[in-house]
């Protein structure tokens, strides 16, 4: 037998034994997920023990290296373990920023005190993280941001306001984008650093959105501390590691533009009908819908391509820079598309009739996809100037 | 299938572009145009193809091809199309060599797959009658005469009219206008009595041409497979020629699009290149990100070839009409981007649009390939 073959076997096992039957059932929202944290938000007991189980084997988080608190496994066990879970449809023990945003950026930009000290934490969801990157001035312009870090010795004192923190309400601490030097260029001059949000300086205020009830939170640094010990990277480097965060993150909403299981082609023939020709009864939704769907198709054929040439070991092609662009534009267009095909019962905002507005709030929030983590206009500028190589004005 | 091309592939790719580059290239097309050759592309050059094996690259090796598939001839075609190089490719490769592979008998197969792959033979799909393509309305009729088979009627938008060997020509032997039904494919030499051939101009100064049949008399053994029952094997040919012109509008569409990104970055206007204006640049970055697209689902659709996917028309239609929307895109917007100078015959740009229109048109466009997929999809 192969050594992946037996780790096969005894993944089965092991999962088999300690996968709580309540575990094995899809999660039903973003919510429904376990963040973990100080104060962890359980809807089900089953919840936190299916989370120590898998974090006590590193398999939290099955990639980093054991001495953080990862699984330490390569990549071959770790897609064994991802179809061993997939078999009896466990579901995820943790989801966290700690886990996807933050844990990369620390294993290649942290320190050795820094990466002991936090990642087996988030490995073992005890501490939440949120992200404190935009402010008010500073969406597209992320670089002019304005949080001020005065040095203090062993500790910066921090004043400013950042926004669109999500989950700032639920998170321990916060990863930060700060200001600690003025004098240069407004590229230079931030820094990345870490801090309790559990201390008098910090407040948060939720945001209602178009769409309800949201995530996101305005934060406020009122003379908030955080150690130097927490400075990731050098001081005034901190761009660096958010432009490599900003990456990761755009990866993330692009992938909001997949396709769903049932085409809005197929949705509208139910809700509309056809003529005698088999065709959808309205001629111009149906070239609509046609147009959509030919695209949908044409840019999950790019993600699966660019997946392809990645493992091919041809590198990270230029194709990658469309999808945070081209991903939300579409799924802008699939929400407008269930709006027409939907009609009045897409417009419903609350009752169970409406399904509490599940439609109209989703077509609302997919405003959203394309000015988050980067406008649409903003990616534009990056694929004109870093692959055509187009000249600045 | 991973959607990567392997090293053969790449090999072929290299080899290709750098062949077409050299020896026929877009100067190449206006020297033809120029001097009004009635063949409308270069013996010599199509006998260099064939020396490398591109007349037979689909044909599987028992036939006497090199059995690299359509993926091969796909990345044949996309080169092509950078270059808007004028041979028999599409007409006797992709589209005459693929119906009758796939309606012919064995015999018919073996008498005429390996002449094709030899470059001895070229043939031709004679298929439209009315201005746009819609097979299922053929009315060319063939009517049974003895051991003969009579026919009558009018094909256009043949390619390579004037000199090819033999046509393939889809004519109806039963049921009504309209009907899948009742379509056959009979093979009629050029030489035939009745068969008239007049060359006609098109914007893209290629060879196309008229095919008149009057009483034209052929014996019932050119039929292509069983009489009447053309469409199953026809609709699967030109699912793939569609898949083939896209590869061709790929080429065409990229290469007009790095021409057009060239220029506004010399161009200069109020003092700077053009190309620093945001009013260009999102236009580009846009077209950049649809060229990606494009160049996704032609490979998915090559791939689908070759792996015999059942949904292959659906996935044809999706390509064909796909590249059809990008090529009008990326030239429109590279003659609006040149401006003036792309208004000129002078300037080589301008050559991309119309190879472009009539490769779009050429077995159904963006309205009938739209419509279809959205068919085929069930709605």
């Amino acid at each position: 037998m192969s050594d992946l073959e037996q780790f096969r076997q005894e993944t089965r096992a092991w999962l088999e034994d300690n996968c709580p039957v309540t575990m094995r059932e899809p999660v039903k929202s973003f919510e429904d997920m376990y963040h973990g944290g100080r104060n962890p938000e359980i809807i089900h007991p089953d919840q936190k023990v299916w989370c120590d189980r898998m974090a006590e084997r590193g398999w939290t988080v099955p990639q980093w290296p054991k001495e953080y608190g990862g699984g330490g496994l390569d990549k071959g066990e770790a897609k064994v373990l991802s179809q061993e879970m997939a078999r009896i449809g466990a579901r995820g023990a943790l989801w966290s920023f700690g886990i996807v945003m933050l844990g990369p950026a620390l294993l290649q930009f942290g320190s050795e005190e820094q990466k002991l000290e936090h990642l087996p934490k988030i490995a073992r969801g005890e501490i939440r993280w949120c992200q404190g990157y935009s402010e008010p001035n500073a969406g597209s312009d992320l670089a002019s941001l304005a949080t001020k870090a005065e040095d203090h010795g062993d500790h910066y004192i921090i004043n400013g306001q950042k926004v669109w923190t999500s989950y700032a309400d639920k998170a321990d601490w916060i990863f930060c984008l700060v200001r600690t030097d003025n004098s240069g260029s407004k590229h230079e001059g931030i820094s990345f650093v870490l801090f309790d949000m559990e201390q008098p300086g910090v407040t948060t205020r939720p945001i209602k959105l178009i769409s309800g009830s949201s995530p996101f939170c305005e934060t406020f640094f009122d003379n908030a501390k955080a150690s130097k010990s927490n400075l990731v990277g050098e001081e005034g480097k901190g761009w660096t590691i958010a432009k490599y965060l900003l990456t990761h993150e755009r990866e993330m909403i692009s992938s909001f533009g997949a396709a769903p299981k049932k085409s809005v082609g197929q949705q509208a023939v139910e809700a509309i009908g056809t003529d005698a020709s088999g065709r959808l009864a309205n001629s111009v939704l149906r070239q609509n819908i046609a147009q959509y769907q030919l695209d949908a198709m044409a840019f999950s054929a790019t993600m699966a391509r660019v997946g392809d040439e990645a493992r091919a070991g041809q590198g990270l092609g230029a194709a990658s820079s469309i999808f945070k662009y081209y991903g939300t534009e579409l799924n802008k267009r699939r929400n407008e598309l269930n709006i027409a095909v939907g009609g009045e019962s897409a417009l419903g905002w609350e009752g169970e009739a409406y399904a509490d507005g599940r439609v109209s709030r989703d077509w609302l929030r997919s405003k959203g996809n394309s000015i988050e983590g980067g406008t649409s206009e903003v990616q534009l500028n990056i694929i004109s100037k870093r692959v055509l190589g187009l000249p600045d004005q | 299938m991973a959607l990567v091309l392997n090293e053969e592939q790449v090999m072929l790719k290299d080899s290709a572009s750098g062949f077409l580059a050299e020896k026929a290239t877009v100067s190449h097309l206006r020297e033809l145009r120029d001097s009004g050759s009635a063949r409308g592309f270069s013996d010599e050059v199509w006998n260099e193809m064939v020396q490398m094996g591109w007349a037979g690259i689909a044909i599987p090796e028992e036939f006497g091809g090199l059995g690299y598939g359509y993926t091969g001839l796909g990345l044949v075609l996309e080169q092509v199309g950078r270059n808007l190089s004028a041979s028999p490719l599409q007409s006797t490769v992709l589209v005459g060599a693929t119906v009758i592979a796939g309606l012919g008998n064995a015999q018919q197969k073996e008498q005429l797959l390996p002449a094709l792959a030899s470059g001895e033979k070229l043939v031709s799909l004679a298929l439209q009658e009315g201005g746009h393509h819609a097979p299922q309305q053929s009315a060319l009729s063939a009517v049974p005469e003895g051991d003969d088979y009579v026919l009558n009627g009018t094909k256009v938008l043949v390619l390579d009219a004037t000199v090819a060997d033999t046509f393939i020509v889809i004519a109806r032997t039963a049921g009504e206008v309209g009907d899948e039904q009742g379509l056959s494919a009979f093979l009629v030499d050029a030489g035939t009595d009745g068969v008239a051939i007049d060359s006609r101009s098109l914007v893209d100064s290629r060879n196309v041409g008229i095919l008149t049949l009057d009483n034209a008399r052929v014996p019932a053994a050119s039929l292509l497979g069983a009489a009447g029952e053309a469409w199953g094997g026809l609709s699967r040919a030109l699912d793939i020629a569609n898949i083939g012109l896209a590869a061709e509008l790929l080429g065409l569409s990229v290469e007009a699009f790095e021409r057009t990104v060239g220029y506004i970055k010399e161009r200069k206007q109020f003092g700077q290149v053009i190309g620093s204006f945001q009013g260009l640049q999102h236009r580009a970055a846009e077209l950049f990100a649809e060229l990606e697209l494009a160049r996704s689902i032609v490979l998915k659709a090559l791939h689908a070839i070759d792996a015999g996917d059942e949904r292959l028309s659906l996935l044809a239609s999706a390509t064909k009409a796909k590249l059809c929307e990008v090529a009008q895109r990326a030239t429109n917007e590279a003659i609006q981007m040149h401006g003036g100078i792309g208004m000129t015959d002078e300037h080589e740009i301008g050559l991309f649009i119309k190879r472009a229109r009539v490769v779009q048109h050429t077995f159904g466009d963006y309205n009938y390939h739209l419509d279809r997929f959205a068919q085929l999809s069930d709605f």
